[in-house]
């Protein structure tokens, strides 16, 4: 099962490499969108730090929810689908492994591209770190629901705008945290209960999410 | 619950009960109404703004009972294939979307001359605002394919998911500290609310339940004749 796992691994990020830009395209999406924001508010510093840690994560979660399509579309489409659920392997275990490569090629370059566009925002040197932090613990909860969504919509008429109705109400409450944490450390104050939070939201997402998708993927072979 | 599977049988005994349930909705709303706009007692801090509570209340138990009547269909529809689970999901959606609204929008008009504003971001209201988009992306779900089975399916698996948001919303004001206050009516040690206001609210909410099951009975009826419907006019196709 573990070598399943790191099949599909292997598998998904050798086609996302292969493909290129897929990934490359996700992080301009993150860095123009979030280069807007100094035009869209005016460049003064106190504006723009302030509504920092806001700005990345928001954009984050776009930026995630856009490439979600990738997740299992291309698969429906040319039936290796079935194939997938039609393996001794428990599905779950299969959506896992994809929900891994799908942050492996998105979540972890937002990460990485975060501190950077935080210094063109301005963001308090004393956030930087619960900033990275608390983006390890809450993008792969946002691969891990939004694999869910992707899931749900395969075949969907205009699957796009209904990805975002599904998935992002569910986003809410990793934005809170991951904004609060930030926001807490910037002020000073104990930012330990937040990143406990999404801690635990990564967790309850890790136990469910891939079966719920896995579900959701049996319907749309069936 | 297999017995109810069969639709003829569903349609006999909502025919029996629908008569009682408007009965129910009808006598409880009037005396729920009357005692809650004209004889209960003006609270002696909120004044008159208090009855906003009578409906206010009320919509907000319906909208997450609704949902989780939905979930439970869908797990029912999802696990045994159950038809008329299905149905009753599908039924459930609006009716629990309308509550939602409702509440939200009755809670703003409370909240203004209350906490002098329109909308805090607190956890409740934020909670039961993504409650509201749970079931708008239900119904979109539902709607969204070409094969009907397949979205019901979809929309089925979506309704699970989401039951995570029901104990948030209604430990919500226990977990933060919210300007919403906290529950008074179902907690430990009985409710902190005086007879003269509770029982309107529970009459209310009773008019509210009775309304939602006349008009989970007659949608589901209306299903069931379109289902009808669909296959006469394949076997007229076909024939």
């Amino acid at each position: 099962m573990g070598r399943s796992l790191w099949t599909v691994i292997r598998r998904d990020l050798r086609l996302a490499l292969r493909q290129g830009s897929d990934s490359l395209m996700v992080v301009t999406f993150f860095v123009l969108c979030v280069v807007l924001f100094p035009f869209g508010v005016g460049p003064e510093s106190g504006v723009l730090e302030r509504i920092s840690a806001g700005i990345l994560w928001v954009t984050a979660l776009l930026a995630c929810m856009l490439s979600l399509d990738r997740l299992f579309q291309q698969e429906y489409e040319d039936g290796s689908l079935d194939l997938l659920t039609l393996s001794p392997v428990p599905l779950p275990v299969l959506v896992l492994g994809k929900v891994v490569a799908h942050w492996l090629t998105t979540g972890l370059p937002i990460l990485l591209a975060a501190p950077v566009l935080a210094v063109l925002l301005h963001m308090n040197g004393d956030g930087f770190a619960v900033l990275v932090a608390a983006m390890a613990l809450g993008t792969p909860t946002l691969s891990l629901i939004g694999a869910v969504g992707a899931a749900l919509v395969l075949g969907a008429r205009r699957g796009g705008v209904l990805l975002s109705l599904l998935v992002l109400p569910l986003y809410i409450p990793v934005l809170v945290f991951g904004v609060s944490a930030v926001d807490a450390a910037v002020m000073d104050f104990g930012f330990r209960a937040q990143l406990l939070i999404l801690g635990a939201m990564l967790l309850g997402a890790l136990a469910l999410c891939p079966w719920a998708a896995a579900a959701a993927l049996r319907q749309a072979v069936d | 619950m297999h017995r109810f599977a069969n639709p003829a049988r569903f349609l006999r005994l909502a025919t029996i009960l629908l008569p009682w349930a408007v009965g129910v909705t009808v006598i409880s709303l009037v005396a729920g109404l009357a005692y809650a706009l004209v004889l209960s007692p003006a609270d002696y801090q909120q004044g008159e703004t208090v009855r906003i509570m009578y409906i206010h209340v009320p919509a907000a138990w319906m909208g997450m009972f609704a949902y989780t009547m939905m979930a439970i269909a869908s797990a029912v529809a999802l696990i045994w294939k159950h038809p008329l689970a299905d149905l009753a999901g599908k039924a459930s959606a609006p009716v629990g979307a309308a509550f939602t609204l409702i509440c939200l929008v009755t809670g703003s008009l409370w909240g203004k001359p209350m906490w002098g504003t329109w909308w805090v971001w607190d956890a409740r209201l934020t909670s039961m605002l993504i409650l509201l988009f749970l079931y708008l992306g239900y119904m979109a779900l539902q709607s969204a394919f070409d094969d009907p089975r397949r979205g019901q399916k979809a929309a089925s698996v979506l309704a699970l998911v989401g039951f995570v948001n029901v104990p948030i919303i209604k430990f919500s004001v226990d977990w933060w500290n919210t300007l919403h206050q906290p529950a008074s009516v179902v907690k430990m040690g009985g409710p902190a609310i005086d007879a003269s206001m509770l029982v309107p609210l529970l009459l209310m909410a009773l008019a509210f339940k009775g309304y939602y099951v006349v008009v989970l009975l007659i949608r589901i009826r209306t299903e069931i004749a379109e289902a009808k419907i669909r296959t006469l006019r394949m076997a007229e196709l076909h024939g």
